[in-house]
């Protein structure tokens, strides 16, 4: 009989997590009158909620390691708290591409090198929620919606406030998954978490040079963010 | 798919000088479907290594890597003429990184008790005869080191050195992109920057490295 310490017991975030990552109708039906309602804000708040500022409270590692050599989470398929993590991750990739996607059929980006890049990073972060969205489904976890997006007012500042938005958002989105590494629990996760980050810090970079501003804004070494930094940031961007 | 550890104390034990996790985990990742990740798999690409190191082998390799692009912007810088002043700007910039992760790593190799791997002899043969032959080379450390280091990520047991390992892959991709943006290469070779094994890292380093 399994050892392992169920995140369901006792663990007051956990259930915020659970409507996220339960199939049945219940919780389901509950998740998406929440979504559909309070739209995706509401569902970040579930995130908020669920994982805090003290990114040490969504890991099972305090009771659970001891009892299971470690292993059980990282070993024996993904965690509840690496459905959310992933559910995270690929909000914020539904973000970029929207982003991305209303940029470039706008046309204000006039420059055609500059334009080749938004187009690249676009492609990117499409990759990114297909393959995300995917791997949510797999662990048995419902992906998280697109969120309905509010960026025309950016579109609208012209070339150089898309440049520098964009850049915001992907030197936040490096943060993001860097803040988010040593949450996860299953290495494949990780491995997939890691392939993606540094995409997103080449786009980073590349878009700081772009708007003049340094490659490196943290120096030799980048700094994570916190779950509730990033969406405390990225929410103007979403449509209550 | 759920697959869980039944006895768990056996987690710990050695098998062939690897964990018996680490052991379970190259053959998941072999057998390509145990934890139902089949769509991660490609992510994770050769990012197991032969062998297990411990956290200290790891920044080791990672030193070795840093010493050897720590080197190679030093001497890029001095030696490379004619760069023009965004591409002196950018390898005078990755100098400096670089030598501080080799700071950094040689730093956090010791306070875990281990013994720093020393600066390898170097040769970059006719890399700095032109601008180009250096963005060139510069590209290919660069997309080395990230995957170099998301390979290894995986590996690495403590959540302080792994956080570290990121803190400055982070950095090392911010590179690559911008190297690529200035040679007018796709600033991503694909949207997934796979783990390399160390194997693969070592042998793409070799040539590079005198004894």
């Amino acid at each position: 009989m399994s050892k392992t310490r169920t995140r369901e017991q006792g663990d007051g975030e956990v259930a915020a997590l659970d409507q996220l990552a339960r199939e049945d109708a219940g919780s389901r039906a509950q998740f998406l009158k929440m979504v559909g309602g309070a739209g995706a804000a509401g569902a970040l708040a579930i995130f908020v909620a669920a994982c805090g500022g003290d990114d040490e409270e969504e890991t099972p590692s305090g009771g659970g390691s001891s009892d299971t050599g470690g292993g059980s989470d990282s070993g024996g398929g993904a965690s509840k708290g690496d459905i959310a993590i992933v559910n995270y991750a690929l909000t914020l990739e539904h973000l970029e591409s929207a982003f991305y996607q209303q940029v470039l059929e706008s046309g204000e980006v006039k420059d055609p090198k500059i334009g080749e890049i938004a187009k690249s990073i676009s492609e990117d972060e499409m990759e990114h929620v297909s393959a995300l969205t995917a791997t949510v489904k797999q662990l048995g976890g419902k992906p998280a919606p697109a969120p309905k997006t509010a960026f025309e007012d950016v579109i609208a500042g012209g070339p150089q406030m898309i440049l520098e938005t964009a850049a915001s958002v992907e030197n936040l989105g490096a943060a993001a998954y860097l803040g988010q590494a040593g949450n996860i629990k299953n290495k494949e996760i990780l491995a997939a978490a890691l392939s993606i980050h540094t995409v997103e810090a080449r786009h980073a970079a590349v878009l700081n040079q772009v708007v003049g501003k340094t490659i490196v804004p943290d120096g030799a070494f980048a700094k994570p963010a916190t779950m509730e930094e990033v969406l405390k940031t990225v929410k103007p961007f979403i449509k209550a | 798919m759920q697959k869980t550890m039944t006895q768990p104390e056996l987690a710990a034990i050695e098998v062939k000088g690897m964990t018996r996790e680490a052991f379970i985990m190259r053959g998941a990742i072999a057998a390509g479907g145990v934890y139902g990740l089949s769509t991660v798999g490609p992510f994770v690409g050769q990012a197991m290594a032969q062998g297990g190191g411990g956290d200290v082998d790891i920044l080791n390799f990672a030193l070795t890597l840093e010493f050897l692009e720590g080197a190679f912007y030093t001497m890029a810088v001095k030696d490379v003429k004619d760069l023009s002043g965004d591409v002196k700007e950018l390898a005078t910039t990755l100098r400096d990184n670089e030598l501080e992760h080799v700071d950094a790593l040689t730093a956090t190799i010791k306070d875990l008790g281990g013994k720093p791997v020393k600066a390898p002899g170097v040769d970059f043969g006719d890399a700095f005869s032109s601008q180009d032959t250096f963005l060139e080379l510069a590209q290919t450390f660069e997309d080395l080191g990230v995957g170099a280091y998301n390979g290894a990520g995986p590996l690495i047991e403590s959540v302080e050195v792994l956080a570290a390992a990121g803190s400055i892959v982070q950095v090392e991709g911010r590179h690559a992109g911008v190297i690529r943006l200035l040679r007018g290469e796709r600033i991503s070779p694909s949207a997934f920057d796979k783990g390399l094994e160390m194997q693969e890292v070592l042998d793409a380093a070799k040539p590079f490295i005198k004894a």
